[in-house]
């Protein structure tokens, strides 16, 4: 993706030191400044109660901020009532209207904004197709699939050519065959259609799938906005490591740093030469991260062949079909995984030592858990 | 290969196994009946005898036919047209002396006195001045002297109309239509006909009832659905506080806060709004105020019910969706409440058809509903064909009105969109 290097498009719309409170006491969400640029989909992600959907529902109207403003294309909205905003918006129970037919519940924005009945005949019309749909119109919700349910939410809600689309977690409640199918679909709407898309899920996976930026969201902090490849190689602290992507995590102590690099002492024994990301210098406890398909297993050697070589001992192995996966005990993390080509697992046996070995550059030193 | 042989095993199989699921089943089946069988049992005898026997007592007419066999008998082929002929006054003298012996003359006065005024006397007089059978050939001059009013057709078409042993009389006199003397189906007399407006005025105010009960509670319905759970708690207790307190003394409560020197117009005089107490019982808004209260409740429920139903989200999305709060209230939200609102609208509807202890109380002479009549007639007067004839009518409404809202209901199902 060339997306960072082209002039990053103009903010359509822009969170400034927003915090809320529902009672008073502690913030959902504390002290956010958010810009989401026009054109683009954009993933708040988060685990339950990081306020990544207290964010949304702040942008759509239905949460008034505590404290801070909130700007759509550079007007203030934050007392502006919902209908107002023209913001789409995908539920996640899709909210469809049970005693309307799908066409008319497709219809419903283009009717209260009055547009004639011809032209919204022919653009329930298109929508219907953009979702292949034409031969259910007259269906009522209910007798429509979880699946075929969301895509009429989401025809609903790009009907009307909103400049914005939220979508809270609009997948959910769907099987996970269908949902991939679903990710598609909705990337694709996004790029054909050009629409700016504000999506809210807890499943990392989705996020790397369908967002050209995430936010990741914890405790009511925006920790990282980027890119998914930046966030999956440079996550910016612990937390976003061991949320985006297969982490292993190893505590230590810093014992010298050196530019860019640092040589930490394990918790659990030995020394190894890590990334300096989030660490405050010498003598500062770190948590090491390293991906599990940065790391070679040596069959046979010593822990003085090279700069990051460690003793492990195998735990266990898991077949998974393309890949394989040793479980091992690296410096008293027994949950130490380590990717393998597939089959590679049958050289491996329970309880054997072995040493495993990575790159200074692929393990991170980042706050300490 | 392997499906073509599991078709076939299917095929074999296929009538064992309707017999096996069958059998199956009958256990089943057998168990709920068990679990039924003693509310059915009862519901049998409590309540569709009654209303069976209500019904039936609604078209019987024996009473006449059991005290003048004779003369029903004889009348069976008169044509109605003339006087009858000797043998009908004949059978007639008979019948009066048999029954003035066994003392039943009074069944067959009060019957024949319904159809027409005056009969108890035309029949009592008779029975009275009839000493023994009138020789063979006199009895029409015998009966003509005692009482002239044999002379008269009506007298006789208004016997051979109530021989019975079924009669349409009660059923058309409860739509305040009777039988002239040809047999043909007229208005009743003014001086009778008032069923069709004691019907008007009891559907009136039912009517009035429900709007009222809808107005009041759908607001309340709202709160309840919408507020968290403690306080709708608290809420619903409101609601249902009325239940928990008897019917006899929440309608003296309005006797005492409504009439002249009762709370409401000593408050308002005091505050001087008024100087006369106003008129507030024992008329229409009386019997309004108070079956209102009564009824609100099974209002507010079956609203409540529909109302909890509906998710915020719907309410949210019609936002989202460009549509200002009360568009998308009268879109979105009140459409889907429309099954509570038939539901709760029925309800009170048909409650309020069989009101009687709070009219009694607190209504005026021109605020008595039917039932009110149907007491009368079975406890006063002991008219049982007529009252049952006026039950059936109402019973009559009410199916109707219940298969309509039936129809509208299930035409409008709602399924709901939400599958979680």
């Amino acid at each position: 993706m060339e997306a960072g290097m082209v002039t990053p498009a103009p903010a359509l719309v822009r969170f400034s030191g927003i915090q809320k409170t529902y009672d008073g006491e502690h913030l959902v969400v504390k002290n956010l400044d958010l810009e989401i640029r026009k054109g683009e989909f954009i993933t708040l992600l988060g685990p339950s109660g990081s306020g990544k959907t207290t964010t949304l529902m702040m942008l759509a109207g239905f949460e008034v901020p505590t404290h801070g403003e909130i700007y759509l294309a550079d007007r203030p909205i934050k007392n502006m009532p919902s209908h107002k905003r023209d913001i789409g918006m995908v539920f996640q129970n899709y909210a469809l209207f049970p005693h309307l037919t799908i066409a008319e519940n497709i219809a419903f924005p283009l009717s209260v904004r009055k547009i004639n009945k011809a032209e919204a005949q022919e653009r329930v019309r298109a929508a219907l197709r953009m979702i292949k749909m034409e031969t259910l119109a007259h269906r009522r919700p209910g007798q429509l699939s979880g699946g075929q349910q969301q895509r009429v939410a989401l025809a609903r809600a790009l009907v009307f050519n909103p400049q914005l689309v939220l979508m809270d977690e609009p997948l959910g409640a769907l099987d996970k065959r269908l949902r991939e199918q679903m990710q598609l679909e909705i990337k694709q709407l996004h790029e054909t259609m050009g629409i700016t898309v504000v999506y809210v899920t807890h499943d990392q996976s989705e996020a790397l799938t369908m967002s050209d930026r995430i936010a990741v969201f914890n405790d009511g902090i925006v920790q990282q906005v980027d890119m998914p490849d930046a966030l999956y190689e440079h996550p910016v602290n612990s937390f976003v490591a061991h949320f985006i992507g297969e982490n292993n995590v190893l505590a230590g102590t810093v014992e010298t740093v050196e530019k860019e690099y640092c040589r930490v002492a394990l918790a659990g024994g030995g020394a190894v030469t890590a990334r300096a990301v989030n660490v405050s210098g010498a003598g500062a406890s770190t948590s090491l991260s390293v991906r599990p398909e940065r790391i070679s297993i040596i069959m046979d050697g010593t822990s003085s062949d090279g700069p990051n070589r460690l003793p492990a001992k195998v735990q266990n192995t898991i077949y998974l079909g393309d890949h394989a996966l040793a479980v091992l005990d690296v410096a008293g993390n027994g949950e130490f995984i380590v990717k393998l080509q597939p089959d590679a697992h049958h050289s491996l046996r329970h309880g054997e030592s072995v040493f495993i070995t990575f790159r200074p550059e692929d393990c991170l030193a980042l706050d300490p858990v | 290969m392997t499906a073509a042989s599991l078709t076939g095993a299917d095929a074999q199989t296929e009538m064992p196994l309707k017999r096996r699921l069958k059998r199956a089943e009958r256990a089943r089946h057998i168990k709920a009946l068990a679990l039924v069988l003693p509310l059915l049992l009862f519901l049998l005898f409590t309540f569709a005898g009654p209303i069976a026997g209500m019904l039936w007592r609604s078209v019987d007419d024996r009473e006449v036919r059991q005290v003048l066999p004779q003369t029903v008998a004889v009348l069976a082929n008169w044509d109605g047209k003339d006087l009858p002929d000797e043998k009908a006054y004949a059978a007639l003298a008979s019948d009066i002396l048999a029954a003035r012996a066994s003392g039943t003359i009074a069944i067959a006065a009060k019957r024949l006195n319904y159809a027409l005024n005056g009969f108890r006397t035309i029949l009592t007089s008779t029975a009275r001045n009839l000493k023994a059978v009138p020789e063979s050939g006199t009895a029409k001059e015998t009966l003509g002297k005692i009482n002239p009013a044999w002379r008269e057709r009506t007298t006789w078409t208004t016997i051979k109309d109530a021989s019975g042993p079924m009669t349409g009389f009660y059923l058309l006199a409860a739509l305040d239509l009777t039988r002239n003397a040809d047999g043909a189906i007229v208005a009743a007399s003014p001086d009778q006909a008032i069923y069709r407006n004691v019907f008007a005025r009891t559907f009136t105010i039912s009517l009035s009832v429900t709007a009222l009960c809808l107005i009041l509670g759908f607001p309340v319905a709202y709160l309840l659905a919408t507020l968290p759970p403690g306080r709708s708690n608290l809420l619903m207790i409101f609601v249902l506080l009325p239940f928990w307190t008897s019917l006899l003394v929440r309608t003296c409560a309005w006797i005492v806060l409504l009439q002249s020197n009762g709370v409401v117009n000593d408050s308002l005089h005091w505050l001087g709004i008024i100087d006369e107490p106003l008129r507030l019982i024992y008329n229409r808004f009386g019997v309004c105020v108070a079956m209102t209260h009564v009824l609100l409740p099974f209002m507010i429920l079956p609203l409540y019910s529909s109302m909890k139903a509906i998710s915020p989200a719907y309410m949210r999305a019609a936002a989202s969706l460009g549509a200002p709060p009360g568009t998308a209230f009268l879109r979105i939200y009140l459409p889907q409440t429309l099954p509570g609102i038939g539901a709760g609208s029925l309800l009170v509807f048909i409650l309020a058809l069989g009101y009687y202890i709070t009219p009694a109380l607190v209504g005026g002479a021109a605020d008595q509903m039917i039932s009110y009549f149907i007491a009368l007639y079975t406890t006063e007067t002991a008219n049982w064909g007529l009252a049952s004839a006026l039950g059936a009518v109402l019973l009559l409404v009410t199916l109707l009105l219940a298969l309509v809202y039936g129809k509208l209901v299930h035409g409008q199902q709602v399924t709901g969109g939400m599958k979680n």
